[in-house]
């Protein structure tokens, strides 16, 4: 009775069992409780897949792989995929390979299993069970799967069936990919199947010779006339578009082959109707025939007309290859500016970026002006990411090379203003760091500057607007009305901006610079009665006892609040500058005026930015010994790799990149944490202290005594004087003594296939290898296994149905489910000692 | 190289996704629900008289994503950046006309219930990241040929 009821169980529930169908209209019935739904669909799969019946599983199967398309996980029925897998009826198969497809992948153990498997039906008979097998393992080769099936999918070259050959062509990119190792061997192979009669198979060794070609391009420079006798005779268009793509990385190589393409090329591009012939030949053109100007020609006029037609992808693609004979023929571009501008006003938002990114080499010193007046016209209407690719292209035009092409300074620095009065603005940062720029490298603008950094300093919108930074603005106008202070008119009003009570909302950085600055003021104004570097444009004026009182009145009231900031640093500095006028007040004049003006009589330069790397290492200072002994029992913690890893002479392993990341990670957050705490001090001047000699050492001569009184200045004009001859902008930078000549640039670590060199003759010793039986450690054996490699193809798959057989019974073992526990310990090691355990658990 | 194939109807359900390249599963879920909101955002929602559309082709993170609307679907392919876009739209296009023929004026209901198919089209087309087959008869009867398979 116990087994009728069973029985009636059974039957009940395969009424209601749900088919692949049932699921997918159960789901779109269930809108509203999708996930419950599915859970309950999920727990019936569960069940389902214990049973023993196989059309059960296998469309339990197919039912988890639609929900995994839903992004329901399903590695937790790899074992029953395997199943399925191995059915050897095609439909069952199919969904099998189907899931493994999808949810199979490097890190999940299973796929070890699958290698036999695979193998089997890759060289079987039936052409649909070993294409299934093809695609599946393209989607989820690992390497040790590649490493096995290396042999056999070259194997299948020699195929008499093309569906077959071409996929297992494709698959040998894989292969390589994954194990780099079978490039060289299998290269004479691949080679062949250019010269196959089908064309797709052509097509498909095209393809892959392309994507190889793209790593080192060199290996393939000797197939050129092959594939140069396909380019002239095919009409396939893609093959035609994968082998002007292929010829587009060899060109560059070999100047002959550069000379020999022009024909065909210019043919194709003149004949063709396809437009995406067109395009592939347009860009290996710019690539590979660079130097022939007839045919860069031919380009840019054919590409005027991809611009100018209505179809937004052709416009788009236009811009992008106008952009890249740009980087090699900028005049070539040049006569079709006016249509690039007027892209500027499309629709489409990458149309408008590209053709942002085409301007910028299409600037000379006649246009500027004019190109960053549309922009900033422009930037009104703008808005998003475009308007911050504006600002950021308005910025990188015109400080190219040192500014090469800014005749006029004063427009130039009237434009950055402007930039500031943009609502929202995130690059505050950016436009400060200009306006400090051309400050220091561009001597004359100095004057001009100081004077509407006033001004700026004095706006109030700058302090106010939260959603922007753009009060990082704010801290490169203090430092130049500090630093250029002999510049200024009006003293008084210098030091009101600098000390008005809203600073003290501004972010620390910028605070601290304004009170940097008032101290600078004050040591101008107070030494200006004794020394200092005079200009020869400006007269300057005696600053009397009495202003001199006013002036220190004035900078104890400010500095009130400062005294009491929370900030340390920006009291540290107030408080600095208090007691210095303190000193001042009690002492006489003139000796304590002497010193004051030494603070700050040195020329800032420019620094160049790698200066920093290109310290010399003193000579015997090795930066990889340890400081302290090591104790011995916190060994145990250090081989986590914990610690950082510079201290102990990591050797260079495949885990340590892993390690050597999340290092880099922890020192990156452990110095950001370090930056905002208290006692951190940011070098915001450009001073190169190496420069300086040491303090005792400064002598008489040294120093510019001229004994002249600095006054301050009295400006004649109001501007800068516009020179017709060049204005002289500071290039060189400052670099440590014995800088080193190169900059030590990490090198970029080549991925292994691209280090593989074709050009020499294959070894003996390089074949791809191949399944060994196991269990053999006796030498004498060894011996016999060498015959056995010699010997057919036939005996080697005849062992290996062996194996297969054997693995299959114990796969359909392993279905209770106590067992999957116990053989997933096993799965940790690899794949052959897998097998051992699996005929020992048999045995067992 | 293709990456993957993506089709995603205008609520952003995924319908159909080929990788070719070994992203894990959260990767996975996360690179679908991006490419929707981009792609979604670049519809032409306003009627204007002149044919004003957007291009074709959107740069996402490293890679290209060439797409075009079919319907209610979108079919979107992530290639390399130096790939030949309008090649892959002809890839988009042809695909769509096998699915069409072998479905016989195919909607998007059809892909649903037959997802099984539709990857086995797929497996016609594409192989390991590249087009594999270029002739829609061919394709065509090869399809033919796997449905009479028990």
């Amino acid at each position: 009775e116990y087994g009728v009821t069973a029985a009636l169980n059974q039957t009940v529930d395969s009424i209601f069992r749900k088919s692949l169908t049932d699921l997918v209209r159960g789901i779109r019935n269930n809108k509203k409780n999708e996930s419950t739904y599915i859970n309950k669909c999920l727990q019936e799969i569960k069940e389902e897949l214990k049973l023993a019946n196989n059309d059960v599983k296998i469309s339990a199967v197919q039912k988890l792989s639609y929900l995994h398309m839903l992004g329901y996980d399903m590695t937790w029925a790899a074992f029953n995929v395997l199943e399925v897998m191995s059915c050897s009826k095609f439909t069952a198969k199919r969904i099998g390979y189907l899931a493994a497809a999808q949810s199979f992948h490097e890190g999940i153990d299973i796929t070890m299993l699958t290698t036999n498997l695979i193998r089997k039906d890759i060289t079987g008979p039936n052409l649909f069970d070993s294409s299934l097998a093809l695609n599946c393992l393209a989607n989820m080769c690992t390497p040790d799967l590649a490493r096995e099936l290396a042999v056999d999918i070259v194997a299948m070259l020699n195929s008499s069936r093309p569906y077959i050959r071409k996929r297992a062509v494709l698959m040998l990119y894989k292969v390589f990919l994954k194990f780099p190792d079978a490039l060289r061997p299998a290269f004479p192979r691949l080679k062949e199947k250019l010269e196959d009669a089908d064309p797709t198979v052509v097509t498909a060794a095209a393809n892959v010779i392309c994507e190889l070609a793209r790593k080192n391009p060199k290996n393939y420079l000797p197939l050129a006339p092959l594939l140069f006798k396909i380019l002239t005779t095919s009409n396939n268009n893609w093959m035609l578009i994968k082998i002007i793509k292929l010829f587009g990385t060899l060109a560059p190589l070999d100047k002959r082959l550069t000379r020999k393409l022009v024909d065909p090329l210019t043919n194709i591009i003149n004949s063709t109707s396809a437009m995406s012939l067109l395009y592939e030949c347009i860009q290996t053109c710019t690539v590979g025939l660079s130097s022939v100007t007839s045919v860069i020609r031919l380009c840019t006029t054919k590409l005027r007309s991809f611009v100018e037609d209505p179809d937004q992808n052709l416009k788009y693609l236009g811009l992008i290859a106008l952009h890249n004979i740009m980087l090699n023929h900028p005049k070539a571009v040049m006569e079709h500016r006016d249509l690039i501008i007027r892209c500027l006003d499309d629709e489409d938002i990458t149309i408008r970026l590209r053709a942002l990114n085409l301007l910028t080499g299409m600037v000379n010193k006649r246009n500027l002006i004019e190109l960053i007046q549309k922009l900033t016209d422009k930037l009104e209407t703008a808005e998003g990411i475009f308007r911050d690719e504006l600002i950021e292209k308005i910025i990188s035009i015109s400080s190219q090379n040192s500014y090469q092409y800014v005749s006029d300074f004063e427009w130039y620095i009237s434009v950055l203003i402007d930039l500031t009065r943009i609502p929202v603005n995130k690059h505050g940062k950016q436009i400060s760091w200009q306006l400090m720029d051309v400050a220091v490298r561009v001597k004359i603008t100095r004057a001009f500057l100081a004077r509407q950094m006033i001004l700026l300093l004095k706006d109030t919108r700058l302090y106010s607007d939260n959603r922007s930074n753009v009060n990082e603005v704010l801290y490169s106008a203090a430092f130049i009305v500090g630093e250029y202070s002999q510049y200024l008119d009006d003293i008084y009003e210098a030091i009101d901006a600098l000390l008005q009570p809203r600073i003290t909302s501004l972010p620390v950085n910028v605070q601290i610079v304004f009170v940097q600055s008032v101290l600078k003021l004050f040591s101008f104004a107070v030494s200006g009665t004794v020394i200092g570097e005079v200009d020869e444009d400006h007269l300057i004026e005696r600053v009397s006892q009495e202003q001199l009182l006013e002036i220190m009145l004035r900078l104890k009231d400010g500095l009130k609040s400062l005294i009491q900031s929370d900030h340390t640093e920006v009291q540290e500095r107030a408080c600095f500058i208090s007691e210095l006028l303190i000193l001042v007040e009690n002492s006489n004049f003139s000796d304590l005026n002497n010193e004051l003006g030494y603070l700050f009589t040195d020329v800032l330069n420019p620094v160049a930015k790698d200066a920093q790397r290109r310290v010399p290492i003193p000579e015997g200072l090795d930066l990889d010994a340890q400081i302290n002994e090591i104790v011995e029992s916190e060994e145990e913690e250090f081989e986590n790799g914990d610690t950082n890893f510079l201290s102990f002479g990591y050797e260079e392993t495949q885990n340590t990149s892993k390690f050597i990341e999340e290092e880099t990670q922890k020192v990156r957050i452990s110095r950001k944490q370090q930056k905002q705490g208290p006692y951190y001090l940011p070098d915001d001047s450009k001073l190169n202290t190496d420069e300086l000699p040491p303090v005792e050492q400064i002598t008489a001569e040294m120093l510019d005594l001229k004994g002249n009184d600095r006054l301050w200045a009295k400006r004649p004009t109001a501007s800068i004087p516009k020179r017709r001859e060049k204005i002289h902008v500071i290039k060189t930078e400052e670099m440590p003594d014995d800088a080193l000549t190169e900059d030590i640039k990490e090198i970029i670590e080549k991925d292994s296939l691209s280090k593989i060199d074709l050009t020499a003759p294959l070894r003996d010793d390089e074949i791809l290898p191949t399944a060994k039986p196991y269990g053999i450690t006796d030498p004498k054996k060894d011996k016999m296994t060498e015959k056995k490699k010699k010997s057919s193809r036939n005996r080697k798959s005849r062992n290996e149905n062996d194996k297969d057989r054997r693995e299959k019974r114990s796969n359909k073992s392993r279905n209770d489910n106590n067992r999957p526990r116990k053989s997933r310990d096993d799965l940790k090691r690899n794949g052959e000692s897998i097998e051992k355990s699996i005929s020992s658990n048999k045995n067992n | 190289m293709l990456h993957y194939l993506l089709v995603q109807n205008r609520q952003g359900k995924t319908r159909l996704s080929k990788w070719f390249v070994s992203y894990d599963e959260h990767e996975k879920r996360k690179v679908a629900s991006e490419i929707h909101q981009l792609i979604s955002g670049r519809e032409n929602k306003f009627n204007t008289k002149v044919a004003q559309k957007f291009s074709n082709f959107v740069e996402f993170r490293t890679h290209k994503i060439v797409y075009r609307r079919y319907a209610g679907l979108f079919f979107c392919l992530c290639v390399d950046v130096d790939d030949n876009e309008l090649a892959c739209l002809e890839a988009i296009h042809l695909f769509v006309e096998v699915l069409d023929a072998y479905f016989g004026n195919v909607c998007e209901l059809d892909l649903v219930f037959n997802f099984h198919k539709v990857y086995a089209i797929v497996d016609e087309v594409f192989l390991a990241g590249e087009i594999m087959e270029t002739s829609k008869f061919l394709i065509m009867r090869r399809l033919q040929e796997l449905d009479q398979m028990p």
